[in-house]
């Protein structure tokens, strides 16, 4: 693992919880408070790095240092550390590969990512939390929606899906997981994969 | 892990994520993934973020099935034949004015026996030396004596899970509602309402038989699918598809799944799971057929689906939520 950037350095001056969070508590810290951001950070990434097949990385190594280092001090407020690490993940990368980023590292305030308010997602993936949800299930391609319709709305197991679809087992294996990876994509960020 | 090795993998880290909590979710879970999924999260926080992401969006999707399935449900009035109501109507019209004795345990020496118990809402798995799991759902007393002599287990109210570690020397035996279920290598489902006892079997076999009144029914072996549904003097076997096995099993998952289910039976079956009880106050409304799954203990999510989907008016007075038209 890299080490965490200093956030002070980038101006986010983070004051944070000292108090050390277990596995379960860190689950539940990152899908209340960073989760949300994913569509303000996707954005973000877009316009600071130039090749797009590298996003989905980026985004995973960011969520992955943060959680690092919540796990010793939880930082409050979370969105300036968040976009701190994205900024530093990057810029470290620049340096590493001798690449010139789009706009050299574009500015997280001048992408309308503001710092101090809520964000306009957080907000938004609320109120149309039902809607989303819908349009997301209705984007799955109809075998794969199929598939995920009878796990999640009716719990049924593996091999019933597959009874009922007339597909083997590992076809609706396939089915769910692309579906599970799908609904993550278009419920918190952009659809990375298009 | 390396730094480049964290890189460029976020699409086969992800991937596996898939893999586990597809297994997890839908059925196809053995002892030793706990062990083999910590391990793989463990290793790098790359898989842990990657994992819990796909998981809290595979939550979240719970909750447009409550809504779309409702809606279905409400178009489509006349179902096939609806399963639950069957089995709590047959269940009302034997049961009426019998008592339920519950087993034998004031015989047995009080040495070696460890009790279990989860309130209202509550959902706990015990796993005993021997590998056996039994998970308690809401409102559930056990009492278990799990020595290298004997398996013994009493069901005292409630509904239990268990998944028994076959030892043909030593069967695990389940004391309930004056029956004794005896496994036979053996996953199985005991419920023991105020009207009825059922006992539903996942894998392998169990036999049943009525120790209270022995000579009222014969005792029965179940195959896996079979449902045996018991009053203190009567029994019935039925085969029942895995399917609704399953949905029968959705509180092991923290959920409900109705099946055309009236509104009605649904509202007694979510207020198993809350402290604050939903009542239906108009005889029509309790007869509306819902569809889907519901998160078990979440009563205003009920009633809010109750006011959005089928234009019910639902009142929160604090104590209780009323639904009427």
């Amino acid at each position: 693992m890299a080490e965490t950037p200093e956030t002070d350095r980038e101006g986010a001056g983070s004051r944070g919880s000292d108090a050390a969070m277990n596995a379960s508590e860190l689950e539940a810290w990152f899908v209340r408070e960073v989760l949300p951001l994913e569509a303000a950070l996707t954005h973000f990434l877009r316009h600071s790095w130039r090749n797009q097949s590298d996003i989905a990385d980026l985004r995973q190594d960011v969520y992955a240092q943060v959680c690092e280092a919540a796990k010793k001090r939880t930082p409050d407020p979370v969105k300036p550390f968040v976009f701190a690490v994205a900024r530093n993940l990057v810029i470290n990368r620049v340096r590493r590969e001798r690449v010139i980023p789009i706009e050299a590292v574009a500015d997280p305030d001048a992408l309308g990512v503001a710092m101090d308010m809520p964000g306009p997602d957080r907000n938004v993936i609320a109120r149309d939390e039902l809607l989303r949800l819908r349009a997301a299930i209705d984007r799955l391609p109809p075998r794969c929606r199929e598939a995920v319709i009878m796990a999640r709305l009716e719990g049924l197991t593996g091999r019933a899906i597959a009874a009922r679809m007339g597909v083997s087992e590992s076809a609706v294996s396939h089915h769910v997981e692309n579906g599970m990876r799908a609904i993550a994509d278009m419920l918190y960020g952009e659809d990375l994969k298009s | 892990m390396s730094h480049a090795d964290d890189m460029m993998h976020s699409e086969s880290i992800e991937a596996r994520a898939a893999h586990w909590l597809r297994k997890s979710e839908l059925g196809d879970w053995r002892e030793e993934d706990d062990a083999a999924l910590n391990a793989w999260l463990g290793e790098s926080m790359n898989h842990a973020v990657a994992y819990w992401r796909l998981k809290a969006a595979w939550k979240r999707a719970e909750r447009i099935t409550a809504i779309q399935s409702a809606v279905e449900a409400k178009a489509a009035p006349q179902p096939r034949r609806p399963y639950w109501p069957f089995f709590l109507g047959a269940a009302a019209s034997i049961a009426a004015a019998i008592l339920i004795v519950i087993g034998l345990p004031l015989l047995q020496s009080k040495q070696d026996v460890q009790s279990y118990a989860t309130e209202v809402g509550g959902h706990e798995t015990v796993t005993f030396s021997d590998g056996t799991r039994i998970e308690l759902n809401t409102d559930t007393a056990v009492r278990a004596r799990m020595t290298t002599v004997e398996r013994v287990v009493w069901l005292d109210k409630g509904e239990a899970y268990f998944q028994v570690k076959h030892d043909a020397a030593h069967p695990l035996k389940v004391f309930v509602a004056g029956h004794r279920v005896t496994d036979l290598g053996t996953e199985f489902l005991v419920r023991d309402d105020a009207n009825y006892l059922e006992v539903a079997l996942l894998k392998g076999r169990a036999r049943i038989e009525n120790v209270k009144v022995p000579k009222s029914a014969q005792p029965a072996t179940l195959a896996p699918g079979d449902v045996a549904l018991a009053t203190t003097d009567a029994m019935s076997v039925t085969k029942m598809d895995t399917r609704d096995l399953q949905s029968q099993l959705g509180w092991r998952r923290g959920v409900l799944v109705f099946n055309h289910t009236t509104l009605g039976d649904a509202v007694t079956e979510l207020n198993r799971y809350n402290r604050q009880k939903l009542v239906v106050a108009d005889p029509a409304a309790a007869r509306l057929q819902i569809n889907g799954t519901f998160p078990a203990g979440n009563a205003e999510l009920f009633g809010r689906v109750a006011e959005v989907v089928l234009k019910l008016h639902v009142e929160n007075r604090g104590g209780e939520i009323v639904i009427s038209r």
